[in-house]
This record gives structure tokens, sequence and C-alpha cells, in this order.
């Protein structure tokens, strides 16, 4: 709200400027100057007094509006000045105004390579591995349960974290266990099955969620491998089975580069949708929130619409408005001590599906994405697939790419031989930028996205771009001001974060809203970073320093 | 063709560890010839077209109208002094000529100076070249009178950059405007080269009728030579100063006499297009404003600081309007925004992302305040009549303690919801 109210004070600035200025251009070869100072002062008066007196009768009627509606759950603007002048009748009908929010700020990268609406057959994968690497908040070197050669089924436990012995990792597959390869200081970084061809689960006991406690609930899911899938904030980690979260929150809808469409990705899934849903509002005193598509361009999927038992709010507005973290921040802010837990759609549905199908099921629908790929479309898989597998139907335009789980602004380089991310539901694949581009700073050679209108490119919104990893210029001090808070929908300053972050001033960075960030919600500003600064590095130090 | 080039820079490279400043060197022009080849490690995979260097080259280009049209109002003011040629357009080779040969050892000073030590400084730090000074260097020439003594000019763009930017670490980590701060060092240092009229016209021996002019051989032999093999007008070593000629910038004017007195000797149309005398590149409005405009709309100059200091001008104009106790408070507001250097002060002086205020809303405190004092400053002040020099950098000063205050707002604010 403060911010619209500033908003409109700005355009009266403007407006009391350009007719303070009208009488300058009558009177400017009148050499006495008095008159025009006369009248300029009496316009000047004349519009602050009709300004002051619509600003009073304005807030009044906010107040008296706000008192009418006290203990009542609904918002409404009663402002003179609505919040979504104009937006109101463009709404469509499937979208409650009252529960709607309209974020001004944010950048979308345009890329080439969308996925298109249709399934591929996938290949056989051979090797599924989790990564403990995926997860925040354990120990590098977790217990691994199965000896090398055992068969397991998908849903047998594979390791568990020493701190939490009873959160356990189970396989998505079931075969033979592979082993584990381990990466510097002896931290383990894959745990590898070799899969069957033919899936096998194992059946999980049957959990009537009417009748169950919250603590058989929280058992079930830590034993059988549903509570990894649950992530908290502030700081992105396993949460604690002993906290009960202030609210849990979902985001149906992904607003990344080249992101997966979650309507399309999820159909069919109503029933575990809604069991996951359920299930989700046992764990949580609280609300369980969804932030839904407003965009207007596609109707929701029929899972997220007809959803019961949540609050849904809508969202419209430019990257990063489907990410949980900016919904949060408008929905229902972290404060310091808060807690509050966050789920992919995919993961509600896995959720949904130990109960419903009674396995531990973790198949969707997952994007093959990028310029750089002739087929571009959703395969039917799980995390942890191998991603050079994955691709082998996959035609590449280009020999010198890079593989990515995940968008192009969180996800994790990976090589062929690498796997894909837990929480990851698409494949990413571009161009490898290792070249000098000769002049490049002043003239640059190709077209590729940007947030400075020096370049063409804002004059053509629709213009696909065919971005590369080349990093477009070197590390430098912070010099240029303002460029976050053009792309992060949050009354969040990321510049004085970051140097609080560095300068280690804890009480700055809890004061600034560092439990409000994640790394996600800070990349569109490292992307648009004119000094190359690794943002989502630097906020995860903040993070882990907060944390201790 | 790229590829050779690269090949061909490659067999100069020199050892990093035996000659850091070869190296620092190299790489400097390196990356000026060629963006590296850097690729994104960690974190985001893509990065947005736009660097540092690009940004600041934007500024030097904007920059480069006001340098054409500073370079022929030397020549121009040149000879208004001395009576010849004082249309416009007349003895336009002269003026061109001139104005050229008086700007190029100013604007080579303040790069190899500058320049200089800024390499000197990288090197002993091991770090690339930072862009920094691509602006300051642009800046400075620009705010220097046509006939600033270039002995002065080095000492003042060394201590600028040394004191100002190196000592607290470089590019980016600055307090004050490096630009500036050359200036007021001179304008301390060295008050009485730099007050008057006569270091506003160059090559006089003083702007008192009568007094001669200075050519040097270029002029004579070398340009002469020239222009007297294409049959052009000459330049004539024995013109002398015309009777009634005042070489007084329109601000001593206004502090000596009001708008009438700055009337009487400018009109209003010469002072909007920039053909009286001043520092060589602010005179020019219109193409100030070109720049102001382009780079506000591509974001590179914050618009709210612009505007924030255009409101605060216009409010101290009208507030010493009213007050109207001397002569010049009577200088009707809207005059101030183009008698002086105000709009130059606007576009490329306040709007240094560096020590201007950091937040959106201390951008429009900051601004505000800038206008404010600087025009107290340029209208109370006996002893110098233009404000933006210190007014901007006591704002600097200022800025982290405005953005504290809004940084304090935001805090305060999520510490009351919680």
């Amino acid at each position: 709200m403060r911010d619209i109210l500033f908003r409109n004070w700005s355009k009266g600035v403007i407006l009391f400027f350009s007719l303070a200025m009208f009488p300058t251009n009558i009177f400017a070869q009148s050499s006495s100057g008095s008159l025009d100072l006369l009248s300029s002062i009496i316009i000047a008066t004349v519009i602050i007094v009709f300004g002051a007196i619509i600003f009073v009768t304005d807030s009044l009627l906010q107040m008296e509006g706000r008192r009418q509606l006290e203990g009542k759950d609904a918002k409404v603007d009663s402002s003179l000045f609505p919040k979504y002048i104009g937006d109101a009748s463009e709404l469509p009908s499937y979208i409650p105004k009252d529960r709607y929010f309209k974020l001004r700020r944010g950048f979308d990268i345009n890329l080439e390579g969308k996925p298109e609406n249709k399934i591929v057959e996938t290949p056989f994968v051979s090797k599924y591995s989790v990564l403990p690497t995926d997860f925040r908040g354990i120990a590098p070197i977790p217990k691994i349960t199965p000896e090398e050669g055992d068969g397991l089924l998908a849903g047998d436990e594979l390791f568990f974290d020493k701190r939490n012995p009873e959160i356990k990792f189970v396989s998505p597959v079931s075969g033979k266990f592979a082993g584990i390869v381990r990466g510097p200081k002896r931290a383990i970084h894959e745990v590898t099955v070799i899969a069957d061809e033919e899936i096998k689960y194992k059946e999980l006991p049957e959990l009537n969620l009417d009748s169950a406690e919250r603590s058989d609930i929280v058992n079930f899911l830590k034993k059988y491998g549903g509570w990894v899938h649950l992530r908290q904030r502030p700081f992105d980690i396993i949460p604690d089975p002993e906290d009960v979260p202030r609210d849990i929150f979902i985001s149906t809808f992904d607003t990344a580069p080249l992101a997966p469409d979650l309507n399309f990705a999820v159909q069919g899934e109503e029933a575990a949708f809604q069991t996951g849903i359920d299930l989700l509002n046992k764990l949580t005193d609280g609300r369980v929130h969804l932030g839904m598509d407003g965009r207007g361009k596609e109707i929701p999927s029929r899972v997220f619409l007809e959803a019961k038992n949540v609050e849904k709010y809508w969202f419209t507005g430019k990257h990063p408005a489907g990410n949980v973290g900016v919904q949060i921040h408008h929905i229902n802010p972290i404060k310091k001590g808060d807690m509050i837990w966050y789920l992919h759609p995919h993961d509600v549905i896995v959720l949904g599906k130990m109960i419903t199908e009674r396995r531990y099921n973790t198949e969707r629908l997952m994007a093959m994405c990028g310029a750089e790929i002739e087929t571009r479309a959703y395969m039917r898989s799980r995390p942890g697939a191998q991603v050079g597998e994955l691709l082998s139907n996959i035609t590449f335009k280009n020999e010198n790419v890079r593989l990515i789980s995940g968008d192009v602004l969180t996800g994790n380089k990976k090589e062929k031989e690498g796997f894909v991310g837990f929480f990851d539901d698409q494949v990413t694949v571009i161009l490898e930028g290792d070249y000098y581009e000769p002049f490049g700073w002043l003239l640059p050679q190709e077209v590729r996205p940007s947030l400075s209108p020096t370049f063409p490119g804002f004059i053509f919104p629709d213009m696909e771009y065919r971005a590369d990893t080349n990093s477009h210029g070197e590390r430098r001090a912070f010099v240029v001001t303002g460029q976050y808070e053009k792309v992060l929908p949050m009354d969040i300053y990321p510049q004085h974060l970051m140097k609080a972050i560095l300068t280690n001033d804890f009480e700055r960075m809890e004061g600034l809203g560092i439990y409000e960030l994640s790394e996600e919600d800070i990349a569109i500003c490292e992307f648009v970073c004119t000094s190359k600064m690794p943002l989502q590095q630097i906020l995860r130090e903040g993070l882990e320093i907060v944390n201790e | 063709m790229k590829d050779k080039m690269l090949n061909l820079l490659e067999k100069f490279e020199p050892n990093k560890e035996k000659s850091p400043f070869l190296y620092t060197l190299y790489d400097g022009f390196h990356t000026f010839l060629f963006v590296p080849n850097h690729v994104t490690k960690g974190g985001v995979h893509i990065r947005d077209n736009m660097d540092l260097k690009r940004t600041m080259v934007h500024v030097v280009l904007m920059l480069q109208l006001c340098y054409l049209f500073g370079t022929y109002n030397i020549g121009h003011q040149h000879f208004l002094a001395l009576g010849e040629y004082t249309g416009f357009l007349e003895g336009f080779h002269l003026k061109l000529f001139y104005g050229f040969w008086q700007l190029l050892p100013i604007f080579v000073v303040a790069h190899v100076v500058g320049l200089a030590i800024e390499f000197f400084y990288a090197a002993k730090k091991g770090h690339g070249i930072e862009e920094g000074f691509l602006v300051s260097g642009a800046l400075i020439p620009l705010i220097m009178p046509p006939d600033i003594p270039l002995w002065i000019l080095a000492v003042s763009v060394a201590f600028a950059v040394i004191i100002g930017k190196e000592a607290f670490g470089g590019t980016g980590m600055n307090i004050w405007n490096i630009a500036l701060l050359s200036r007021v060092f001179i304008f301390f240092a060295y008050p009485t080269v730099i007050s008057g009229d006569e270091v506003w016209i160059a090559g006089l021996e003083s702007t008192f009728s009568g007094a001669a002019v200075e050519y040097g051989w270029v002029h004579l032999t070398l340009f002469n030579g020239i222009f007297d093999w294409l049959g052009l007008a000459l330049f004539d070593p024995h013109l002398t100063v015309v009777d009634g000629y005042t070489g007084a910038t329109p601000l001593a004017l206004a502090f000596q006499g009001g708008w009438e007195a700055v009337t009487d000797v400018y009109t209003q149309s010469q002072m909007i297009w920039g053909t009286i005398p001043g520092s060589i590149g602010e005179t020019s409005k219109p193409l100030i404003l070109v720049g102001a405009i382009f780079l506000g709309i591509v974001g590179i100059a914050s618009w709210r600081i612009m505007l924030g200091m255009l409101i605060g001008t216009v409010f101290t104009g009208v507030l010493l309007n009213m007050w109207g106790a001397t002569d010049f408070m009577n200088v009707p507001w809207y005059h101030h925004i183009y008698i002086g250097s105000f709009l130059f002060a606007m576009a490329f002086m306040a709007t240094d992302p560096v020590t201007a205020a950091t937040t959106n809303r201390g951008k429009w405190i900051y601004g505000f305040l800038i206008g404010f004092f600087g025009i107290i400053i340029r209208v109370l002040n006996p002893a110098y009549a233009e404000g933006w020099m210190l007014a901007i950098l006591f704002m600097n000063t200022f800025s982290p303690l405005i953005d504290h205050f809004v940084l304090r707002k935001n805090i305060q604010k999520r510490l009351a919801s919680a």
C-alpha cells in the first residue's frame, strides 16, 4: 500500500511541475518576474491544498473501511484510488479480487527452447542416484544402510543423516545398490542404484488421514522417505520433526526462464494432490497456502483450481512472481523466529501417493528444454535419473553445451554422468559461452537478454534469446545501484543486505530481511548484476552465519 | 581474423609474476579489445549482457556532445574577446582548431596522470584495471576552465585519484565524486587561479581592453601554414581585447547586479545555447539535456536524483525569491536552471552511483538536498558564485547517513511486525 501511495505522490510531483512550468513559458519574456512568481505560488498552493484534502479524505475512507471489515476474513480496498485501477475489470472471473497480488517489479528472461506441451517416450535409464548434496542441513557423510549389491525396492531405505537417524532417505527405483561416490573431504556425493526395467515398489502401511494423530503422520513420513520432500524457510533446510510450522506454502506456477508448465505436468493427479494437501493440513497449526497463477494466460489446472482446504492467493507479474519466497512475502512475511514449510507441487503429489497408492512413487513429467536440443518436450521420469541416459534419444544442435538440472538461474551444472537433482523437474541445455568477443562491451555481436535499455531488445518484448554461459564482463565492486530493486518484488534492499553479509553485520542482516530470502529469489538479481557479483553464494554464506 | 588477433596478442603476454605492471596493462588492453571468455560458475548460468564497461562508456558517449560544443566554444569565446568573428559560425576553422589545441593538452594530462595512477594501483593490488577512471577522466576536462595551467591540473587529478579513490580501495569504494574532488582541490589550493574572469577565456594576457593575444608556434606556423595553403583566414597575432569586453560569467554578473546585470551582457538564448564563457563542458544546456534524458531513460543515471535535484533547486529558488533581500535573490527561480552549471551537475555529477545515496527513497532526499544547498551556496555565498561542486561533495559525505535512515525505517518496520 505504501508503494501505491508513493507512486501517486511521485505522479503528483510531476503534475505539479508541469503546471508550475506552464506560467514560465508564457511570461518568460517579461522581465519583471513577480507576476509569474505569484501565479506559480498560487497554483502550487491550490494543488497542495487540493491534494491534502484528497489525501485526508482517502485516509479517512480507508480507516472507515478497515473498521467496518474488522474481524471479517476479507480484504477490500476502500481507498479512493483502489490498488488495481483498470485491472479489476480485466481480471478473469476465476480470480477473486481480494486475493490478488499484482507484482510490478521483476524481469522475464525470454529464452529460446521452451518445452512444448507434449510427452515423448522416455528412454530406459539404468542408473539413478540420490545426491546428499541436494539437501541442506544434513551432515556431509550420511550413514549408508544397504550393502553393495543388495536388491532394493522403490521406497527402501538408502541412507540417513547421523544427526537425525529417524529421517530416512529412500531409493526412487527398484534395483541393485551400486555404491557411493565420494567428493572432497570424503563427503558422499552420490548414492547410486542400478534400476530394474520394471520398477517394483515397497508396499507402505495404510494410513487413515482422518483418524491419524499428527505424530503418526510425522513418523510415517520420516520412516518411508516422505519427510525429506518438505523444506523449511528460513534457510531452505529439511525441517526438524519436532517443529510445527506456522504455515505451509505451495507455489503452483513457475516463472523461471524455460520453466515447465506445471498445469500440464500435474494433469490427472487431482486425488494425489488433494490427499497431499490434507496431509499437510495435519502437520501445521496454520493454513496451507497455494500461490496461483494470476497472469491470466491460461486457466490453472483443475488439480490446483479445485483443491480444497487451502487458502488460494493469486499472483501476476514477471519472474520471480512464481517463487514461493516472493509469495510468502506478500501473503504473510517470515519474521524472526517464524518457521514455515514449503513444497513443490510434485512433492505434494509424492506425499499424496504415499497414502493413495501406498507406495513411494516420484514419477513425474520432467521438461527437457533449452535452445540447444531438437526435441523440447516432457518425459515421464524421476529425479535422480542419469542425465546422459535421459537425454540419449535427443539430438543436440551443438557439441559445446552445458547440461543443467533445473532452470538457468538456480539449477546445477551436470555432466552426462551426473544425475537430475532431487527437487528438479527440468533439464536445460544451453550453449557454453567460452569465447572471446571483440569489443563486446561496446557492440555485442548477438542479441542477448538484458534488463538494460542500452540494448535494443527492450523494444521487442516477445523476442526469444539464445543465451550462453559467458559472463559478459568481469567481476567488479558494487557500483550501479537500484537495479536489484527493479527486479525483486519484495520490500527488501538486496544490495544493502549483501553488504551487511559481506561485512558480517548480524543485526543488519536480520533487520534487512535475510530470513525472507533464499537463493532462488535473489537469482534474478544475480542475473542482472552489472558487477557480476555471486549474490546467491553471498546470500548462502549469510544464511549459514545467522543459522548458527 | 579474431583468432589471428588473439594469437598475436598472446605472443606479447608478459609474465604475471615477473612484471605485474606490464601484465596489468596487457590485461587491461586485452579486456578492452575482447570481452573475456569467462563462463559462469555456480549461481546463475546466464548473465545479463550489461557490464561495468558498457555502463561507463555510455556516460562517456553522452559527454562527447559536450566535448564537441566545448571545443568550439573555447575558440568562439576567444575570438569574441578579440572582437573578431563574432558570429557563431564565422571563422569556423579558426575557432575549432583553436579550441582543439587548447583542450587537447588538458584532456591528455588528465588521462595520463589519472590512468597512470590507476594502472599502478591495479598492478600493486593485483586486480584488473577497473573502469572507474573512464568516466572521471572524461568529466574532469569538462569542468575545468579553458585556461587552467596544466601542472595544477596534473596535481589536482593526482590528488583526487590517490586520496579520493585509491586510499578508499578503488572503483566503487570512494566517498566523494572523483571529478569534483579534483576541481575542489584547485578551488581550495589555488584559489587565485580559478577565481576572477580571465580564467574562463583562453589565450589572452588579461581581459582588460587592449590586452594582447597569446599565440604559439602551433597557431602561427603550423595552423596558419595549413590555412594559408587552403586559402582560409589566419590567426592574427596583432589582435587585442576589444573595448568594453567583460569575460564575466552570468553568475558573477548576477551577484553584482541581479538579473538586469546579466541580461545587459548576455541574452537568454545565449545562456541556453551556451555561447558564453564558463567551464569547458557545462555551457550548452540542450546538449546536456540530451545526455541527461538518454541516461535517465536507459537507467544509467538515476532519474530520481535528477528530478529530486530539480525540485530542490526550484523550491529554494522560490524561497529566495520570496525573501528577496539582495539582487541575486531576486533573480527569478526559473532562471537558476540555466544560468550556471546546474544541468551539468544534475546530469553527470550528482548521479554518480557510487557516491550518491543508494536507496531509491534516499535518492529523492539526496537530490533534493543537493538542489537546496546548491542554490543557497550559489546565491548567498559572496566568495564563489557557484554552488553545485560544494553541494554535491557535501551531500556525498552525507549520503551514507541518508541511506542509514532509509534502511533503519525498513528494519524497524520489519521488527515492528515481528
